[in-house]
Parts: structure tokens; sequence; C-alpha cells
């Protein structure tokens, strides 16, 4: 069985992240990146499937200019085989991703794509079932527990009640939520040998996709400012304060 | 102009998430009709047709969305949708599941998670964990929309009479099968909905400690949250975690109690009305967005907290 991971490139999770003076983007100069973390649970369960023995071939494809060769990188030292980087410029839309994805998916035909459920700079959590949806592949988004019983893939899914548990045919699409499971971090030798594994390069073109653009991002700012609180010295004081100041019980 | 809003429903009744889609999809100005896609759903459906302001219902009653599965249902909202210039959905778990196949099908982005409409074509959201709000204006013909409820107030569940209207076309992909669920069952109140939140983190130390929170709770009439820290380790559901991956909330009232206030915690509650923190720890963050901040041990200041209310 091949598993087909995709990895993003993120501002790592503990920037704190500002808009331009100028109002026209975020900034991220000089700032931390790192792989999205619901990739690296992604690429953490394709690479316990493998060691279970349930997957042979664990392939990570990240869309994105050169320097996301870094998390590709990444990927194979947490485990990963070989990589995939489909080289383009600027920022790409999900549903553009989700079509360079479907590319892939049809050159390598794998049985399995794990997604992260959401990338924490956009917050748009659109890319694995919009994959699901070109592809004709059903999906177990923000799942929680991923096993595989004659042929079917089981996946339980963190929902907004509780959890829920869909039965899939296969090839599926997994995107994974928090608990899933815990990544493992990459051994130095593991990462030395990541260098060695290999990388292909290929270009929308080379995929049969046109990208296009649906979106323009007029402006950001930053979200209103809380005026300052105050600190109480005691219970009595708080629950004073909430009755009589803030009126809220 | 027309808008399709896709209720949010348990096939009996519809949950409050549609009627702050439907306040969303009031400020676009258009027509409003809703979507019931269910098994049995007919108690959904007639409360649909109550909520103010709304042309029609349409109904799709068929074993084939009973569990709205992604795969069943974005077919059939792609296929209704040629007939709208708007369709949204809540941003809960089930629209987030759904939209995005439905964006694809019908070959345009999907605007997730808005707070506002600008314009027909521009809609703010929060990005990055919400440390920034982006401005986005959209060139397709056709607009794909989840929306954070909690930026919507409501509107009025009862008043209207729209007109029911049976849809008939069945879409089963055949590609996927709800197997089982397990659904929290609390007296509590919603959390994304509830007036009053009171959430604990790591600092709780174990499950059990939540019992502290649930007394409070009681008296305030509150929902109980929790940080990620405490759903890791066990302590609590899932269902519980508030932050940027979690749920939303943005109660009249939101008490943190051992919880340090992570960016990714704060992306989930930090348009709540009053904030108020209870930590150990003076230097904790949680008290840079707190209005009213008590530097304590929660295990002396829950049960007291809870003797004087
Ligand atoms: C991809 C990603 C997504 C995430 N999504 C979310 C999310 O949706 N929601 C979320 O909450 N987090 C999320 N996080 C995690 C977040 O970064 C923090 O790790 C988490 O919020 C910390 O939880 P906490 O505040 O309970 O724990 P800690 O940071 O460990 O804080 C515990 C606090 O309890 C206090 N305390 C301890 N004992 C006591 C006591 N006896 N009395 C009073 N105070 C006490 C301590 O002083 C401390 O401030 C996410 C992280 C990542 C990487
Ligand atoms: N540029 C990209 N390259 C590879 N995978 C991506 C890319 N963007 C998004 N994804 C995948 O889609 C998931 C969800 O992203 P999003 O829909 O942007 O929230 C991510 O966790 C990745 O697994």
């Amino acid at each position: 069985m091949k598993v087909l991971v995709a990895v993003k490139r993120v501002v790592d999770y503990n920037v704190k992240v500002r808009a331009k003076a100028d109002g026209s983007d975020v900034d991220l100069n000089n700032v931390k990146m790192s792989i999205n973390p619901f990739c690296e649970i992604a690429v953490e369960e394709a690479v316990r499937l493998k060691e279970a023995g349930t997957a042979t071939e664990v392939v990570a494809v990240s869309v994105g200019d050169k320097s996301c060769q870094e998390q590709i990188r990444t990927a194979l030292a947490l485990g990963a085989d070989r990589g995939i980087q489909v080289e383009t410029e600027g920022s790409v839309e999900p549903l553009e991703i989700a079509k360079l994805l479907k590319g892939i998916v049809e050159r390598e035909s794998p049985d399995l794509v794990i997604l992260g459920k959401q990338s924490i700079d956009g917050d748009n959590n659109q890319t694995g079932q919009m994959l699901g949806a070109l592809a004709g592949m059903p999906q177990g988004t923000f799942a929680s527990e991923v096993k595989i019983e004659d042929g079917k893939l089981n996946v339980t899914r963190e929902v907004d009640g509780g959890l829920q548990t869909v039965s899939l045919n296969m090839p599926a699409i997994v995107t994974t939520d928090l608990r899933l499971n815990e990544p493992r971090y990459a051994s130095l030798p593991n990462i030395m040998k990541a260098k060695k594994k290999p990388l292909d390069v290929v270009s929308p073109a080379d995929l049969g996709v046109d990208l296009a653009s649906h979106l323009t991002l007029l402006k950001v700012e930053p979200p209103p400012e809380r005026s300052a609180g105050i600190k109480v010295e005691s219970v009595d004081e708080l629950i004073d304060k909430l009755k009589n100041e803030a009126k809220v019980i | 102009m027309s808008t399709l809003v896709i209720a949010e429903h348990d096939n009996a009744s519809l949950n409050p998430a549609t009627l702050n889609t439907v306040a969303a999809a009031q400020a676009l100005g258009a027509d409003i009709d809703i979507l019931v896609a269910g098994a049995g759903c007919g108690g959904a459906a007639s409360a649909a047709q109550a909520v103010a302001g709304v042309r029609k219902v349409l109904c799709a009653d068929n074993a084939a969305y009973e569990h709205q599965l992604a795969e069943n249902v974005s077919l059939l909202i792609a296929e209704l949708g040629a007939d709208y210039d708007n369709i949204l959905a809540p941003a809960t778990t089930s629209g987030k599941n759904t939209m995005p196949r439905v964006a694809a099908l019908l070959d345009v982005a999907q605007i997730s998670d808005i707070i506002s409409v600008e314009s027909a074509d521009t809609f703010k959201r929060p990005i990055y964990a919400g440390n920034v709000i982006a401005t986005v204006q959209s060139s397709d013909a056709k607009k794909v929309i989840t929306v954070r409820t909690t930026a919507f107030d409501g509107v009025a569940a009862e008043g209207g009479s729209a007109e029911l209207v049976a849809v008939d076309a069945v879409h089963d992909a055949g590609i996927s099968s709800f197997v089982g669920q397990e659904i929290a069952v609390s007296d509590r109140p919603e959390l994304t909905a509830a007036p009053v939140v009171i959430s604990g983190g790591r600092g709780m130390q174990n499950g059990d400690n939540f019992k502290l929170l649930e007394g409070i709770a009681d008296k305030l009439g509150a929902a109980i949250g929790a940080s990620r820290a405490a759903v890791d380790a066990g302590f609590v559901p899932n269902d519980m975690q508030v932050g940027q991956t979690g749920k939303i909330v943005a109660p009249e009232l939101y008490i943190a109690v051992g919880i340090s206030g992570a960016i990714q915690h704060l992306a989930g509650m930090k348009d709540s009305k009053v904030i108020v923190a209870i930590n150990k720890d003076e230097d904790a963050p949680i008290f840079q967005v707190a209005d009213y901040g008590l530097v304590a041990d929660l295990f002396e200041a829950l049960p007291e907290i809870e003797s004087k209310l």
C-alpha cells in the first residue's frame, strides 16, 4: 500500500504574526518557518503505517517555491521514503493546491492520502476535502484514529458533538486532528539520511494544471484590541466586579 | 440574486448555528432559501420554515443524507447550487467537512470562517490564529462560504412562513458509510452558544478536578470548555476544546482557569465580552486579555467562588 502525505511550509506556531504597516499583507520577514503541525501528524501516521507493515511506501509532497524542500526533507527525516516538490511561486489558493495534488494522485496512485486538517497560516481547512471531490475519493476529516479493516478504511473523526466513525472505500483521504498521534522528533542520523533520499521537482504544467486565482487579498489589519483589564485581590472583589461593574452574573 | 443556506440539524430539530448563518446571508441582501438535507428530517424542515426572513425551505429527505456524509451531501448541494449566487453554511465540523467539496465541484474558491460581509463579493476573515484579519474579494460568480457563527447574531427562530419544497434528487456516491458515533449528552448549554463559559486547562491536573468547575457552571448556567492541553491529557473529551483548531466561543462571560493563554487558545475566546482569568502565575499571558485577573491557586479559589455565588 502506498501512502501520499501532503506537507505545507508555514510560519512556526510560536510566532505571533503581525500585519505590515501598509496593511498589504502579513510581515513574514525573518520569522521562523516550520512544517505545519497537522502535516507533521500526517507524516507520523503514514510512517507508523509503514512500521506496522501496512504501508510499503510513503511519499511526501509539498507545493511551493524551493524553500518548501526544507519541509519535505523534514518529512523524509521523520521516515517518508521520497519527496516531490510541485514548484510554484507566490501564494497558491487551496483549490489550486487541490488540483495540483490531484495531478500527483493520478501519477502516483496512492491507496491513502493524508493531509493536515488545517494550515495554521491561512486557517482554511479546505484542501483535503477539495482533493476528495476532485479525485472522487471519500474522506475521513479531523481524524483521531485510522484503522484498515477488510480493505476499508475506518476513520474516527472529532466532530462538534463528540466522535463519529465512518467507513471509507479505498483509495481514501484522511485529514489529521490533534489527537491522531504524537509526532516523533527526527534524530540526527535520520536527518543526515534524509539528505540522500530522492526528491523530484515537477511543475504545474507537468501535471496539466493551469493555475488560477479566485481571491484577492485587499488588506490585512490587526484584530480589535482589548482594553487592559485589572487584577482583583480576592474572590469577593471578583464577584463584586462581575455583579456590579460588568453586570454579567 | 439568491442565497442558499445549508441547515445544521439532527433531522428532528434545527441547530441554532443555522440562525447565525441566515443572519450572515441577510447581509448579502439576496433572497434566502434553506436546504435541509437528511433522513426523516421533516421536523428540522418545519423548524426551518419558521425562521424569520426565509423564502423557501428545500427538503431533501433520503437515507443517503441521514448522517450528512460529505461525499453524498456535497453532490446534492453542488447540483442545487447551480441556481444560487451564494451558498453558505456555518463553520461547524459539518460545514467544514462538506463545503470545500461543494466549492471544488463548482470550481470556485471557498471563503472560510467569515466574520463580516463588506459587500456582495468582499468579506473579512481571521487568519494566523486570529492575529490578523484579512479582507478578501472573490472574483468567482458563485460564492461558497462558511460562517463564523459567533460573529453574527442569529435571526429569530420564529415568525417566518417559508414555502416547503421537496427535493427528489438522490446522490449516493457509494464510497463511504456511517459506522457509529459517541455524542456527548449534557444538560448544560451548548458551548458555542452559551452566555457563560468556564474552561479548565492543564492546571486542573486531572479530569476529576473538572468537578470544581461544574458546581460553578451550575450556578451560572455556564457551558464547560477546555484548553488543548486538557484534552490531549485526557482530562475531558475533544468536543470541549476551545481555540484556533477547536471551537470558537464568544460568550458574555468567559472564565479561564489554569490556562496559560497560548495564542491558539486566545484565538477561540478573545471575542468574549468579559474575560476572567484565574491562574497562580501572575505573568501568565492570559492576564493580558483578561478584564479581571485573579492570581490564585485554583484549588482554593474555585470552592470559594462556588460557595459565594
Ligand atoms: C497546531 C496547534 C493547534 C492548537 N490548537 C489549540 C486550540 O485549539 N486550543 C488550545 O487551547 N490550544 C491549542 N494549541 C495548544 C497551545 O499552543 C497550548 O499548548 C495550550 O493552549 C496550553 O494549554 P494550557 O494553557 O491548559 O496549559 P499550559 O500552557 O501548561 O498552562 C497551564 C496553566 O495553569 C496554571 N496553573 C497550574 N496549576 C495551577 C493552580 N493550581 N492554580 C492556578 N493556576 C494553575 C499555570 O500557571 C499555567 O499558566 C494548539 C497548538 C498547536 C501547535
Ligand atoms: N502548499 C501545500 N503543499 C502541500 N500540502 C498542502 C499545501 N497547502 C495545504 N496543504 C495540505 O492541506 C492541508 C490543509 O490545508 P488548508 O486547506 O490550507 O487549511 C495541510 O495541512 C496540508 O496537508
